[in-house]
């Protein structure tokens, strides 16, 4: 692949973890370095036991293979490969893959001299990720309770498990969550909106400037947060949403065992009304 | 600024306090109840399960009473339901039910002491109609009560009106004021018996008792896709309906929404479990009692003992579940009882 003709120029040596010299190369637009071989190896065993676990299973059809996690008789333990083992060890290759993957992101920002927002962010849906297959189910004892792999089946288990507490609704954390993915929706659609609307003037205009920006919701709301801000709340939103999605699955069992809506008991026994 | 990072810091662990307030911790007992992975679990806090379980002080049985000798029927006077009973079979059904019903008020919470056969106390008629209750449960629903049945204790556990009863929802009629979002039906109000949603209030009427109610009419999940036909849909408002009185027996039997149904298709019985079929007789059977035996009651009571709008006590799943799957644990307390099942139905 042609590289561009000032990409060059941010092609440099240096900020590797591991590995030092070794892994430190491009193939084409790609950099390597030894979490990329990482990222590779783990994505590829992963890939490939996911199909031997639907070829050893009833069916082809991409919306019907389920790679299950164990019966929750085996506990913390390995599980036969066919009984729920394939999944353990796919579980193992998505989270080698999803963390190589944020390190080679570090060694990225390293080399360009950059902040780690980026995975930064990125470590919050692998915390996502690992709460739901690793840190819930050891704190409720069974690899059992981790979601199954496959398109309809890890829907069947979110509503199984929405199920399990009568009314996901009420949970507080998903409350929290649902709010802040709907405004990091509306915040993204402003920003994108308001951008567009600037550099698309009607004909004949110039394209017009962040001052333009502000003055739109200054004149609207009265407050710009400026074209930094912007970004900065978009971060916060978003890693809230996800953060918070966390939350809420893992203190559905561990830590609340009866249905979502009793939770409230607190709030309907506060002595102010009650 | 200081003083804002504080300030948030204090609001932080103030909201964090409030999250985790009356929440429960590991380790938690789950059990599985369909294909791995699938979600379906009953998930139990081990803790508050052997609280419940060692607060259940179920009486003994009391030795076995001889069936032959002259009926109860010819011995006493005004036995009107246990006349079959020999004598000391029906003392010994007395005996027990005061253990059951009335362990402090003992027999003259029921009988005028002066004359046990004296039937003019309201207690003594409502037991009677209660007697052939237990029988018409043991018999007609034994798909619901199976092996185990019922006895007076299922219900009652010592108490003599039974802790778990529901009256016609009469909040509404109370209200001091219609809130904004108010619904006669009781929605959008906090209620105990739903599990505190703020779903309609009172679905027991509607589907456990009312004459009209038609169980089926729980089910709204529409079986056609697009239902144009408004007698194949229904209203959201029904869902609701539904919503709260699965709720109650969630709550009822201590259970999640798994141990009947697979929620991915919640009204398809190859996809339920086995206990999905029990729990259809039990509203069947709920409704007939309280259409045929406790809401006919209601001339017979005193007026403290009627709902706010002057109805009936009635029974719903909590009654006899009181919070566990199986009544008392499952305890088989009938089998050493079926004198019980030899009550007559005969009017009187």
């Amino acid at each position: 692949m042609a590289m561009l003709s000032f990409e060059k120029k941010y092609r440099v040596r240096g900020g590797t973890l591991l590995g030092g010299d070794l892994f430190d190369f491009w193939v084409g637009p790609f950099y390597v370095g030894f979490f990329g071989v990482t990222t590779a190896f783990c994505a590829i065993l992963g890939t490939a036991l996911i199909i031997y676990g639907a070829a050893i299973g009833p069916t082809w059809n991409i919306w019907q293979i389920n790679i299950a996690p164990p019966d929750l008789k085996y506990g913390l333990a390995f599980a036969p490969l066919k009984e729920g083992g394939l999944w353990q060890i796919i579980t193992i290759c998505a989270i080698g893959a999803f963390v190589s993957w944020a390190l080679r992101e570090v060694e990225i920002c390293n080399k360009l001299g950059m902040g780690y927002h980026v995975p930064i962010a990125f470590g919050f849906a692998i915390f996502a990720y690992v709460t739901l297959v690793v840190i819930r189910p050891v704190l409720m004892g069974a690899w059992g309770h981790g979601f199954p792999y496959g398109i309809l089946s890890h829907l069947d288990w979110v509503s199984n498990v929405g199920y399990q507490y009568l009314h996901f609704h009420y949970n507080p954390a998903h409350m929290i969550a649902i709010t802040f993915f709907f405004t990091t929706a509306l915040a993204l659609s402003l920003h994108g909106g308001l951008v567009l609307s600037s550099v698309n003037p009607a004909d004949g205009e110039v394209v017009k400037t962040p001052d333009h920006e502000n003055t739109f919701f200054r004149d609207t709301i009265g407050y710009s947060i400026g074209t930094l801000g912007i970004h900065r709340l978009g971060l916060l939103l978003a890693l809230n949403a996800v953060f918070w999605s966390a939350i809420c699955i893992v203190i559905s069992g561990p830590f609340w065992t009866k249905g979502w809506p009793e939770w409230w008991g607190w709030w309907l026994n506060l002595p102010i009304w009650s | 600024m200081i003083r804002l990072d504080r300030l948030g810091l204090v609001a932080l662990a103030a909201g964090l306090a409030v999250l985790v307030a009356g929440c429960e911790r590991p380790p938690v007992k789950a059990e599985q109840k369909g294909y791995r992975g699938l979600g379906m679990e009953q998930v139990k806090n081990p803790r508050t399960e052997k609280a419940v379980l060692a607060a259940m002080n179920i009486p003994d049985a009391l030795p076995k009473a001889n069936a032959g000798g002259p009926k109860a029927g010819t011995v006493y006077k005004n036995v009107k339901v246990l006349g079959d009973l020999s004598e000391e079979q029906f003392n010994r059904v007395m005996g027990a039910i005061t253990e059951w019903v009335s362990p402090e008020q003992g027999c003259a919470y029921c009988h005028n002491v002066e004359n046990m056969a004296d039937g003019s106390k309201y207690t003594h008629a409502v037991a009677r109609r209660m007697f052939q209750m237990t029988r018409q449960i043991n018999e007609t629903w034994k798909p619901h009560v199976g092996a185990t049945g019922v006895t007076c204790y299922t219900c009652h556990a010592g108490n003599p009106v039974p802790k778990n009863i529901w009256f016609k929802d009469a909040s509404q009629i109370n209200a001091p004021f219609k809130h904004a979002g108010y619904r006669a039906d009781g929605q959008n109000l906090a209620h105990k018996q739903i599990g505190m949603t703020s779903l309609p209030g009172d679905p027991f009427q509607r589907f456990l008792a009312a004459k009209e109610a038609k169980p089926n009419e729980i089910r709204v999940i529409p079986t056609k896709a697009l239902p144009a036909n408004p007698a194949h849909s229904k209203d959201v408002k029904d869902a609701e309906a539904t919503y709260a009185l699965m709720i109650h027996m969630s709550q009822g039997l201590g259970v999640n929404c798994t141990y009947c149904h697979n929620t991915r298709s919640f009204f398809k019985w190859e996809q339920s479990t086995p206990q999905r079929l029990t729990a259809w007789h039990g509203i069947r059977m709920v409704q007939d009692l309280n259409q045929n035996y406790l809401d006919p009651l209601k001339p017979v009571y005193p007026a403290n003992r009627l709902g706010a709008s002057g109805d009936a006590p009635k029974a719903f799943c909590t009654t006899c579940h009181q919070g566990q799957a199986k009544p008392l644990n499952g305890k088989q307390m009938l089998k050493d009882y079926l004198e019980l099942n030899t009550v007559s139905l005969a009017k009187y």
